[in-house]
């Protein structure tokens, strides 16, 4: 019972705030709460998220599975290689350095304004995260481990599907959530810059055009996707990483 | 049956080189319990890891069962020390134990057969679905003597396995050495700092000497083969080997200081 | 040395790849092309002035968030009431994507630094806040009980058990704050218009001057490893005291 008044408490509080304070603006930019939920309903209908909402979705699965499996792939191929990894480190902290949007406009040169352009996009702005942390978890994966694997003679793929890849996977968990949001950012700014549908490109048009309040509707509907993306990501992980969360939990108590 | 001949490992750091075996001989027959005892830091963990293939030798020969060693042998399993760190901990104790079993390529109905009973063999049936990381240290290191066990070796190594379990939990780790040794007629190679330990144990003692190591000297420990922790250990016989032994090991920290 | 191997690689393949024709030079210039247009830019008041305005809103960004998340999350770490009663709506508040604000940033400031701050800030600030909450619970119960015990006041609690506790988090919430400010502050100048490099690329795009885009893109990267790399000694140098530089909390 106190459980769920502390979590539900302060956003009912603001939530209640917000209407109440705004329920007789005249601020044009501030419209009252009650109009934005309206127009919520009004906006966001079946067609709409089937128009703008789902392919934006479709964009970001596709360009962040791409990021992911990439990601992976060439970062156990890195992290397993000191000579190579010596070699390319530098180069890849500068592309992770680079602000990702900058790379719409260069991806736009090679790729025009389709989903091709969009996807790739997210590709290049999320495989980073993934990587770098995929050597780092590779890197850092414990000598004793290894020597078992080897002394049971467990060797090439085995190795890295059964020891490896599981050994890193707390790091590369890491790197794919910080993936995630850059995900999403990109999604909507790759919108912004030219398409034709998409949940970024209507937030644009409903600002251009002055629907305020349609304008706060997509705001909050990008807010909750945004949340509901990082629940989902929290579920999966306590899923696959269980067995670290144990672990950590009984070290820590010792 | 293990042969070690000549063996001869140098580690190069830069242009410096430090020799940490200088010429190891010495063979453990098929069937046979051998203890190998030295001071700390004479290159026990080296010279286990030339064994199990996991290091190449600077020189000299090492063969088991006939043939020469050049990477991790199919019928050599180990047991490391770092029960914590070889056990996999995002495997159930099962998983582990049958991980080595999948990649022999066994059939699934022969990998169950051997987990349940390498299991068992080391008590700890009911334990399956659990992580190795719920069980405590000593159970730790019966899972990984199981998964060495289900390995069906002929040849076990291994390296200082109870170092870091309490007293009493290692009298009866030592004893299920024993019983399994018996049971299975494998051959046994047993690293150890501990000298109560390695005569407790072996068949024969092995002394190392301190770093560049040679072979100090060998006894056989003709102790009953029916042995228990009360009453071995008050033996005058294995107070005798015991002084012999630690007077070996004195020797050797001795001549080295010199 | 093998690092500069690498870079020089990355070099050589943006020249060669455009001169052997395998890339249309018109979509990715010649390293040596993209190196000259770099030289032009950086001797005109133009770029320079771009670079201070990044700057800018980048610092002034970072300082607020900086500030409001120590402040907000040692005052919200330090009540057990505050903290159980804030963290449903941290968690929700933290996911929506900075991006979402743009379209109200364009209303509010157009195309001002006030644009830019407005993403930045809010970007910033819960990397900051997630990093002094994980500090802040960090405190060590037996250190807080000794500090109780000798009848140390609130204040005294803070400044001599929660902040040296909380400290090395801070520094890692600024780290990780500093490179995601950057990043806000070149995409807010890139789609919206607010002054700074992120505008001259997107002027470099729309006028078809490719060799400076990517000019351009390069000293974003650039920035960004300078930053990092700055933070990252920062932190090195101030926490040289502290027994351990903690390992990250994923956030």
């Amino acid at each position: 019972m106190k459980r769920i008044a502390y979590v539900l408490g302060l956003p009912v509080v603001l939530f209640a705030a917000w209407f109440l304070i705004s329920a007789g603006s005249e601020n044009f930019y501030a419209p009252p709460l009650r109009d934005i939920l309206q127009s919520f309903g009004k906006t966001w209908t079946l067609d709409r998220l089937d128009a703008d909402v789902l392919p934006s979705l479709l964009r970001l699965a596709a360009g962040y599975a791409l990021a992911s499996v990439i990601g992976v792939a060439l970062g156990v191929a890195i992290g397993l290689s000191r000579g190579l990894r010596a070699t390319v480190e530098p180069v890849l902290e500068f592309f992770r350095a680079i602000p990702p949007p900058v790379l719409v406009p260069v991806i736009m040169l090679f790729a025009g304004i389709g989903d091709g352009m969009k996807i790739i996009v997210i590709v290049f702005g999320c495989v980073w995260p993934v990587l770098l942390n995929t050597v780092e978890g590779v890197r850092a994966v414990d000598s004793v481990q290894l020597d078992t694997a080897k002394a049971y003679g467990i060797g090439g793929p085995a190795r890295i599907r059964e020891v490896i890849l599981p050994a890193a996977s707390p790091q590369i968990v890491a790197g794919l959530r910080q993936a995630l949001s850059i995900a999403i950012i990109l999604m909507v700014i790759s919108e912004m810059f030219a398409a034709s549908n998409g949940l970024g490109f209507t937030i644009v048009q409903f600002q251009r055009s002055f629907a305020i309040p349609e304008m706060w509707s997509g705001i909050i509907l990008l807010g909750l996707l945004g949340f509901l993306l990082s629940l989902l990501f929290r579920l999966a992980e306590r899923r696959a990483l269980r067995w670290y969360h144990g672990l950590r939990s009984v070290v820590r108590g010792r | 049956m293990l042969e070690v001949h000549g063996l001869r490992k140098t580690y190069k750091s830069g242009r410096r080189e430090v020799e940490a075996l200088r010429d190891l001989t010495f063979t453990v027959d098929t069937g046979e319990l051998v203890c190998l005892v030295g001071p700390s830091g004479c290159g026990k963990t080296t010279l286990l890891r030339c064994i199990a293939g996991l290091l190449e030798p600077s020189g000299g020969k090492i063969s088991l069962d006939g043939h020469e060693v050049s990477g991790p042998a199919p019928g050599l399993a180990m047991v490391f020390q770092e029960y914590g760190r070889s056990l996999f901990p995002w495997m159930s104790v099962r998983d582990n134990v049958e991980l080595p079993l999948k990649q022999k390529k066994l059939p699934r109905t022969r990998r169950a057969e051997l987990v349940e009973e390498a299991l068992g063999a080391v008590g700890l049936a009911g334990t399956e679905s659990a992580y190795p990381w719920q069980l405590s240290g000593g159970m730790q290191q019966r899972v990984a003597i199981a998964r060495a066990v289900a390995y069906e070796p002929s040849t076990l190594l291994m390296d200082e396995p109870f170092a870091a379990v309490d007293a009493q939990t290692r009298a009866d780790l030592e004893d299920l050495v024993r019983a399994l040794w018996r049971r299975l007629g494998v051959t046994v190679l047993f690293i150890t700092h501990d000298i109560d330990e390695a005569v407790y144990l072996g068949q024969r003692v092995v002394m190392l000497s301190s770093s560049p190591t040679v072979v100090q000297d060998e006894v056989t420990v003709d102790l009953p083969a029916d042995r228990d922790q009360l009453h071995t250990r008050a033996d005058p016989r294995f107070t005798e080997l015991r002084t012999h032994v630690y007077e070996q090991i004195q020797q050797a920290k001795l001549s080295q200081a010199l | 040395m093998k690092g500069l191997a690498g870079l020089a690689g990355l070099l050589l393949l943006v020249e060669a790849l455009p001169r052997l024709g395998l890339v249309d030079d018109g979509y990715l210039p010649p390293a040596t092309r993209i190196a000259a247009a770099l030289g032009d830019e950086v001797v005109t008041a133009e770029f320079w002035r771009a670079v201070g305005d990044t700057l800018t809103g980048w610092a002034i960004g970072l300082a607020i968030a900086v500030a409001a998340g120590v402040v907000i999350g040692i005052v919200i770490g330090a009540v057990p009431v505050l903290r159980a009663a804030t963290a449903s709506t941290v968690e929700f508040l933290r996911p929506i994507p900075s991006v979402a604000l743009i379209p109200l940033a364009v209303l509010l400031y157009g195309t001002d630094l006030g644009s830019t701050l407005l993403l930045v800030v809010y970007a910033a600030f819960w990397q900051v806040l997630v990093q002094v909450l994980y500090g802040v619970a960090d405190v060590d119960p037996i250190a807080e009980e000794t500090a109780r015990s000798f009848r140390f006041g609130t204040w005294a609690r803070i400044r001599n058990v929660l902040w040296p506790t909380a400290l090395p988090y801070v520094f890692t919430g600024v780290r990780l704050a500093a490179s995601v400010a950057l990043v806000l502050a070149v995409t807010a100048e890139l789609v919206i218009g607010a002054p700074g490099l992120g505008k001259m690329i997107a002027v470099a795009q729309t006028s078809g001057a490719v060799p400076d885009m990517y000019a351009l893109i390069a000293v974003t990267g650039l920035l960004g490893v300078a930053i990092n790399l700055a933070a990252r000694l920062f932190e090195r140098r101030t926490l040289a005291w502290h027994q351990s530089v903690r390992g990250e909390v994923p956030a």
